[in-house]
């Protein structure tokens, strides 16, 4: 079978949620839910709302990604 | 999320192996140098009727044959032609699936025309090893990367590549299904294999680079570089007592 690879896709952030959890809005226009990946919490990046992040989308799962990347 | 088969559930899956198991010793006789591989296609698919199972593949995502043949540079999901035609020479990668009692089963194996060149045996032989290597560790305990470690490191050790862009799969219902079973990778990660886990294990093994180009067909995946490419598969199940086969007689 083809290798299917979780999707990287850019959005912004919309407003934050309990439990390291965000809306974000993506390029596409879809908001999805997504949580912030462990080593971003490791390093302890804060996201804010309107910050410029990469999401990850899983293929089996559209609505809901992880947060891998906070653009500067 | 994977699933794991009851004893009834492998039962059906045993029976949809064994006719992929005939398919195979039929495919050993009838392909020869001149036939067409939309003619192997069109014999497959009466086999496969003819056994009470209907054919895995075709329709699937738009895939239209019951049968993948592919050829020399060609690592997987070739297309049958009626323009194509076996020559003495060629290695025949031929990829079947089929569906009993909406159970899947998944084989494929790499067949030489005539005379070929040492080293292109050797390829061959390389990959069956390393599926034989797989299938070994596929009993209870073992994790899922100890299983796509054991095909890379036999494959590497001879001087050949492991193609990344196509992965074993857990089958079932389904023709694919959780979790991928990549070709390579680092032992000890992944999900511990236990009773009831089901996978199609398919290294996909090169002569030169890994890198892989589909064409324009929209499947038929070549080598980037042209060397010549194998690909041999079987659906496993892991059990109490170690890997069964199910798609060997």
């Amino acid at each position: 079978m083809t290798k299917e690879d979780a999707i990287e896709v850019e959005g912004t952030v919309v407003e934050p949620l309990p439990n390291a959890m965000f809306r974000v809005e993506l390029e596409n226009g879809h908001r999805v839910l997504a949580h912030v990946s462990g080593k971003m919490r490791m390093n302890f990046i804060r996201i804010l709302p309107g910050d410029r992040v990469k999401v990850e989308l899983s293929p089996y799962d559209l609505t809901r990604g992880r947060i891998t990347y906070r653009f500067k | 999320m994977i699933v794991l088969k009851s004893a009834r559930e492998i039962e059906i899956m045993r029976r949809a192996g064994s006719v992929l198991a005939d398919v195979v010793e039929r495919l050993r006789e009838i392909v020869t140098p001149g036939i067409s591989t939309l003619e192997i296609d069109e014999d497959v698919e009466t086999f496969i009727a003819s056994r009470g199972a209907q054919p895995a593949f075709k329709g699937y995502r738009g895939f239209p044959a019951t049968v993948c043949v592919s050829i020399n540079d060609e690592v997987v999901h070739g297309i049958p032609s009626a323009q194509r035609r076996i020559k003495e020479g060629d290695i025949v990668g031929l990829d079947l699936g089929c569906i009993v009692d909406g159970y899947y089963a998944d084989c494929a194996f790499t067949l030489p025309i005539g005379e070929i060149p040492a080293d292109v045996q050797r390829l061959l032989d390389v990959t069956r090893e390393s599926l034989e290597r797989a299938i070994a560790e596929c009993r209870r305990g073992r994790r899922l990367s100890d299983v796509s470690h054991a095909v890379q490191s036999h494959v590497e050790a001879h001087g050949f590549s492991v193609v990344r862009a196509f992965v074993g799969h857990g089958i079932g219902r389904a023709l694919h299904e959780e979790p991928q079973v990549p070709n390579f990778g680092e032992p000890g990660r992944g999900p511990e294999l236990r009773p009831g886990m089901v996978l199609a294990i398919e290294p996909m093994v090169t002569m030169g680079s890994w890198e892989v180009t589909i064409l324009d067909d929209g499947w038929t995946a070549v080598t980037r570089d042209g060397s010549l490419a194998a690909h041999f598969e079987h659906t496993i199940a892991v059990t109490e007592h170690g890997p069964e086969v199910l798609t060997r007689r």
